[in-house]
């Protein structure tokens, strides 16, 4: 138990005294090689925004979910307003008044508004009741929505009020969520900021899970930093500076890149005019008339919040969903490539890196040879005459993993057993040993510890200063801020005009994020 | 005053870091064990002497050398099917109508054999088997247009073709291809020589059928290991999004996966009628091409395993006619046998993906 | 021609598939699917025959069969469920047993006949003519299938229990995170499709052709399956595609009363082939299926960490 002991105290919490509301100490949590959360102390205090500051897989999200019931801890106490218990589930938890917005919802696409509030309702069912109180709370809090829509017909951010909602309609004493700003526009978090401060106000507790620094220190008053699963300091981050956080959370110096000056080159590597696609997932987006170049050795970068749009326009790029359209719309080195499928498009020299990794990008069961050969088979050496040439694909793996510092026990492994940063290394790495001459890229650094994600950009600015122009779909606006060239944004299926990044603000990206243009 | 979480010990199951290759092999093994294990039980029910009953069932019909040559007799169609049908499973195709594709084999084939009863040549038979073969691949055929084309389920539709097919024998031995000089029975003339497989063992019923058997396993297995097609079977049946991502055409392989199983059923319903049987009946099959289902996935997909696994499930056909002769078991038997053996390889397979951990009791100390 | 005796029999045809479905929609609506039907149907079939010939009693007979159909698909959950195995090969394995069980403990059944389930005597309405017999005049069976496609109708759309279980077919992980036991809620569910497969055998063993057959339902449970799918997963049009095909049944024993000569096989074969072309009228419409199909059917549940 010493690391609890050798905790260091930053920053001194000389607020008034309140009584606690939520007490932990030394939970303990571990998963088959992993110890997700080791001895870990937090208290929370009522009316207090309380952040749970980290890394990817610093064990925030295993903890919150032993708050709301939903794991049980190996070893740990847990007392609610003073009196110790234990929680079987997370009806308990909500009797209790505990009540939780996750990062991937916990909705039904196929129910309506009014029917995924009810079903957290602990009582007996009545629609017309839970909609009328539906109506109130969301003029409360100035949650605007319709309680009879169906899940599958809103956007991103009009989820997220579904699940804030379904939490308020139980008047909780503490609220808990995890990463709610990754899905909103830069104004639709002042908004949320808005809500969660009258909200402490009234004295409800909120205990808020993010990595993102500026987030933290305009919001919280208080902070528990966790990394590897420990608590590694408690602080108050408005006198802490986003740097010393940040060096508590990661563990090191991270450098910054720099993205080169753009050489001015002018040949076009990809030209999209006027894509028009029908989306063939009823929950999905359709897209229209999208238009905008990538040249040589250019970064672009489409910003937006995720589910407008993003999954159909990599589809529709990648030839995993050919349009039936008669006139040509997608170009690659002034070559039509419309009707084209991925594999010829693929063999023109361009890659893919989709959003969803396991069960896309790669295969979860498959071993990390066969994964190397999901995208390269086409290559010559890799098949002749339809037979697999084992040591070529060997010596391919072996490239992979070297080149891209990815960490594994062996080329058999399952792909399964990689972390995310290390899959996403393996599968931007297969791709980039192609030499690709055009790379298009969704969400590359999403979910991955910040090493990595260094790493990854670090990775695509390099092949783009060998000349291959690239396109990356990204929802993190900082990341699309440090390596792109031009940014243009993606809202409800369409794609405002590109901007260079010099000339653009974080303010006139996130409106355009909201589907408002700058007066 | 603070309450420690108390828990007792229990086991959970937990996802292994990688696919147990112990457990590959272990888990058929030890369902058949536990197979064995029941017999004793339905047995005892029964009333019968349970070891008798087991000793004729599984030992008794190999201590004859007419007995193994039945043994590899009944093994012919099940590992032919039953290689074709571990592709499409690989693939995540299930096509469960091989029944059907089977009988269409011995129609086609068993057609052309009528048409030729009277030419002595001895292209009758290739043509006989490659009819045959084109019969159960056109009846593949179907459910893998229809869902290619249409994204009708092929466990749906392939099924009920095989009733189709079932009646569509029945109908041409009761009329049209009815012996004349069969004394009204519905049974076709028996086919003349040139069309008939030739028989590998005197006074056996054992024919070259075993050795195609042989041929389809290696051969299958080169193009599942081996190959960019085996790959791209894979890759579809794990992720299909995956393999869309790749480049692979997944209506192709779905075409592919229905005409290898298809074809490999045809010319097992073929080579059951031209070689072992000699003359199209009512009901060519006792339900090959529902237990070929097993043997796939008791062989684990694998053509080499599907070999072992066709000789154990020909052994539960062999065993349960001596059973029925000898000591008077039922004959249906064999199908609950069949039956609760995949049951208990259903079962066992869990621990090759997964395992049993033991969580200890924990009381605030965190255990390492 | 009489239209009223055929209008008997289609109900009569109609009654085993509408059984079978509703149990088929309640379990698939959970996130299951459950391809043993017809196993757990031929497993119903010769219990309640079994049970009738050993007490003489229907009552005793249809609570046996439906039971035996709950024991056996208890085996399906145990395995799709606790021991996570794939749901198609565990179906297709259930539906191999049941018929190699069944027709094991029919063989000492076979060639006894049965006296059908009595008709309901329902006072004085039995006795209206032609309305009478049309709706009066049968046995507590079919009135049972109606009233479970009702209740099952009203469950699932009306009540907290239902929707419940629609949240777990729809996303098992969410309800999971809300808190919902996944494996409570499809263990009921495979269980209750266990136990109205067991009735729609008992139907057939007991009142369609009171005697025990091998196989003697004959694809019947996977028409059932193909019907959950043609009424999209609501209760309303699966009654309506039970009769549609209980008519089609009904269809091939008319037809050569009618005069037309075809060979009886062909005739056979309709239902079979009308479930194929009514599959491929259905699915062709990707979307209808991908809207209305619960979202994680046939998918292994893990509770993630």
């Amino acid at each position: 138990m010493s690391q609890n002991k050798a905790k260091s105290k930053i920053g001194q919490l000389d607020e008034p005294e309140l009584a606690p509301l939520l007490k932990l100490s030394g939970i303990t949590k571990s998963f088959p090689g992993i110890l997700a959360n080791d001895a870990i102390d937090l208290t929370v205090k009522q009316g207090e925004i309380h952040a749970l500051l980290g890394e990817n897989g610093a064990g925030k999200s295993t903890l919150v979910k032993i708050i709301y019931g939903l794991l049980k801890p190996d070893a740990g106490t847990f007392e609610w307003e003073e009196g110790a218990l234990s929680l079987s589930n997370p009806a308990q938890a909500r009797s209790l008044g505990i009540g939780m917005v996750f990062q991937h919802f916990s909705l039904f696409e196929a129910l309506t508004v009014c029917e995924n509030i009810a079903i957290a309702d602990d009582q007996k069912l009545n629609l017309k009741t839970i909609a009328l109180r539906i109506k109130e709370v969301s003029d409360n809090y100035g949650l605007p929505i319709d309680p009879d829509r169906y899940v599958h017909s809103l956007s991103v951010g009009e989820k997220q009020r579904i699940e804030i909602l379904r939490c308020l309609l139980q008047k909780p004493k503490l609220l808990i969520l995890d990463e709610p700003t990754s899905v909103l526009t830069p104004q639709e978090t002042l908004n949320l900021f808005a809500t969660l401060k009258n909200l402490a106000s009234s004295g409800c507790a909120i205990l808020y899970i993010s990595h993102k620094l500026a987030e933290v220190k305009s919001l919280c008053g208080t902070a528990t930093i966790l990394r590897n699963g420990a608590v590694v300091a408690t602080c108050n981050p408005k006198l802490e500076t986003a740097k010393t956080m940040a060096e508590l959370m990661i563990g090191a110096k991270l450098h910054n890149i720099k993205r080169p000056k753009k050489s001015g080159s002018h040949d076009n590597r990809v030209q999209i005019n006027k894509l028009n696609l029908k989306s063939n997932d009823p929950f999905g987006m359709d897209l229209e008339n999208i238009s905008f170049d990538i040249q040589k050795g250019e970064v672009v970068g489409i910003a937006g919040v995720a589910g407008n749009g993003q999954t159909e326009l990599m589809a529709a790029l990648s030839g995993e969903v050919i349009q039936t359209g008669s006139h040509e719309t997608i170009f690659f080195d002034g070559v039509g490539v419309s009707t084209m499928r991925v594999a010829e498009r693929r063999a023109m020299g361009a890659g893919f890196v989709p959003e969803e990794r396991y069960g896309h990008a790669a295969i979860k069961e498959m071993s990390l040879k066969d994964n190397a050969l999901l995208t390269t088979s086409q290559k010559l050496n890799l098949v002749k005459k339809g037979f697999l040439q084992s040591n070529e694909i060997c010596d391919l793996t072996h490239k992979i993993i070297s080149d891209f510092d990815v960490r594994t026990t062996g080329l058999e492994m399952e792909t399964g057993n990689l972390s995310g940063g290390n899959l996403q290394k393996f599968i931007l790495g297969r791709e980039i040993l192609q030499n690709p001459r055009i790379l298009i890229v969704s969400q590359p650094t999403w979910g991955v510890d910040a090493g990595a994600a260094v790493f990854l950009r670090k990775s695509l600015l390099d092949l783009a200063a060998r000349g291959c122009a690239i396109l990356i779909i990204s929802q993190d606006l900082d990341e699309i801020f440090e390596i792109c060239d031009r940014i243009a944004v993606l809202y409800q299926g369409t794609l405002s005009p590109l901007i260079n990044t010099e000339s653009a603000s974080v303010d006139q990206i996130g409106l355009l994020m909201g589907g408002k243009t700058t007066e | 005053m603070s309450q420690i979480f108390q828990f007792f010990p229990k086991f959970v199951l937990e996802p292994r870091l990688e696919v147990s290759g112990k457990w590959v092999i272990l888990s058929p093994i030890i369902a058949i064990i536990l197979t064995l294990f029941s017999g004793v039980i339905i047995f005892s029910l029964l009333g019968k002497d349970p070891f008798l009953a087991l000793y004729t069932f599984f030992v008794q019909p190999l201590t004859t050398m007419f007995g193994i040559t039945e043994l590899l007799v009944k093994a012919t169609p099940l590992v032919l099917i039953g290689v074709g049908l571990a592709i499409g499973f690989k693939a995540n195709v299930w096509n469960i109508g091989a029944e059907g594709q089977f009988t269409m084999g011995a129609v086609f084939g068993g057609g052309t054999a009528l048409l030729c009863q009277h030419m002595e040549s001895i292209l009758v038979l290739p043509l006989v088997l490659v009819l045959g073969t084109l019969g159960g691949l056109f009846w593949g055929a179907i459910p893998a247009f229809l869902k290619t084309r249409f994204n009708a389920n092929e466990i749906l539709t392939s099924l009920m073709l095989s009733y189709v097919a079932v009646l569509c024998l029945s109908y041409l031995v009761h009329g049209p291809w009815r012996d004349p000089a069969g004394f009204n029975f519905p049974e076709s003339q028996i086919f003349s020589d040139y069309a008939m497989l030739p028989i590998l063992i005197e006074n056996s019923r054992l024919n070259l059928g075993t050795m195609f058997a042989i041929l389809v396993v290696l051969v299958a297995w080169i193009l599942m290991t081996r190959t960019i097609i085996g790959f791209q079977l894979r890759v579809v049946g794990l992720a299909p999004t995956a393999a869309q991502y790749a480049g692979f055409k997944q209506s192709g392989l779905i075409w592919l996966s229905f005409l290898i199983s298809g074809g490999l059923a045809g010319l097992a319903g073929i080579a059951e009628v031209s070689g072992t049987i000699g003359q199209l009946l009512p009901s060519v099959s006792p339900g090959y091409g529902f237990t070929a289902i097993i043997v796939a996935f008791l062989g684990r997909l694998h053509p080499v395993g599907v070999l072992f696994a066709g000789l154990i499930m020909a052994l539960s056909y062999i065993g349960g006619e001596n059973a029925q002769i000898e000591i008077g078991l039922p004959a249906a038997v064999t199908g609950l046998f069949q039956g609760i053996l995949l049951f208990f390889l259903l079962a066992c397979d869990v621990l090759v993906r997964y395992r049993f951990s033991h969580r200890s009791v924990l009381t605030g100390e965190r255990c390492e | 021609m009489d239209l009223l005796p055929v209008a008997l029999t289609i109900i009569t045809a109609s009654t085993p598939l509408l059984l079978a479905a509703t149990g088929e929609l309640v379990t698939e609506k959970a996130g299951v699917l459950n391809l043993g039907v017809e196993g757990m149907m031929l497993v119903g079939a010769i219990a309640a025959f079994a049970a009738a010939v050993s007490t003489g009693s229907g009552l005793i007979a249809i609570l046996v069969g439906a039971f035996s159909g709950v024991a056996v698909a208890a085996i399906f959950a145990v395995l799709t469920l606790t021991c996570l195995a794939n749901q198609v090969a565990t179906g297709l394995a259930l539906t191999i047993f049941g018929v190699g069980l069944s027709a094991l403990v029919g063989s000492n059944f076979v060639g006894i006949s049965l006296e059908p389930l009595p008709q309901l005597n329902i006072g004085v309405l039995s006795t209206i003519p032609i309305l009478g017999d049309l709706l009066f005049g049968h046995d507590v069976l079919v009135y049972l299938s109606f009233l479970m496609i009702l209740l099952v109708g009203y469950f699932l759309s009306k009540t907290r229990s239902g929707l419940i279980l629609r949240a777990v077919g729809e996303s098992h992980d969410s309800a999971h995170a809300l808190g919902y036991s996944v494996l409570t809620v499809r263990y009921l569910a495979v269980l209750f499709g266990g136990f109205m497969s067991g009735l729609a055998g008992s139907y057939l063993s007991l009142v369609y052709t009171p005697l025990w057959a091998e196989n003697m339902t004959a694809g019947r449970g996977w028409i059932a399956l193909a019907l959950v799918v043609f009424g999209t997963w609501r209760a309303g049009r699966i009654a309506f595609g039970a009769y549609l095909f209980g008519a089609i049944t009904i269809l091939q024993l008319h037809v050569q009363g009618w005069g037309i000569n075809i060979a009886s096989q062909f005739m056979t074969m309709l239902p079979y082939l009308a479930t194929v072309i009514v599959l491929v009228f259905i699915s062709s419409d990707k979307m209808k299926i991908r809207i209305n199909a619960p979202q994680s059917i046939g998918k292994v549940f893990y509770p993630p960490r």
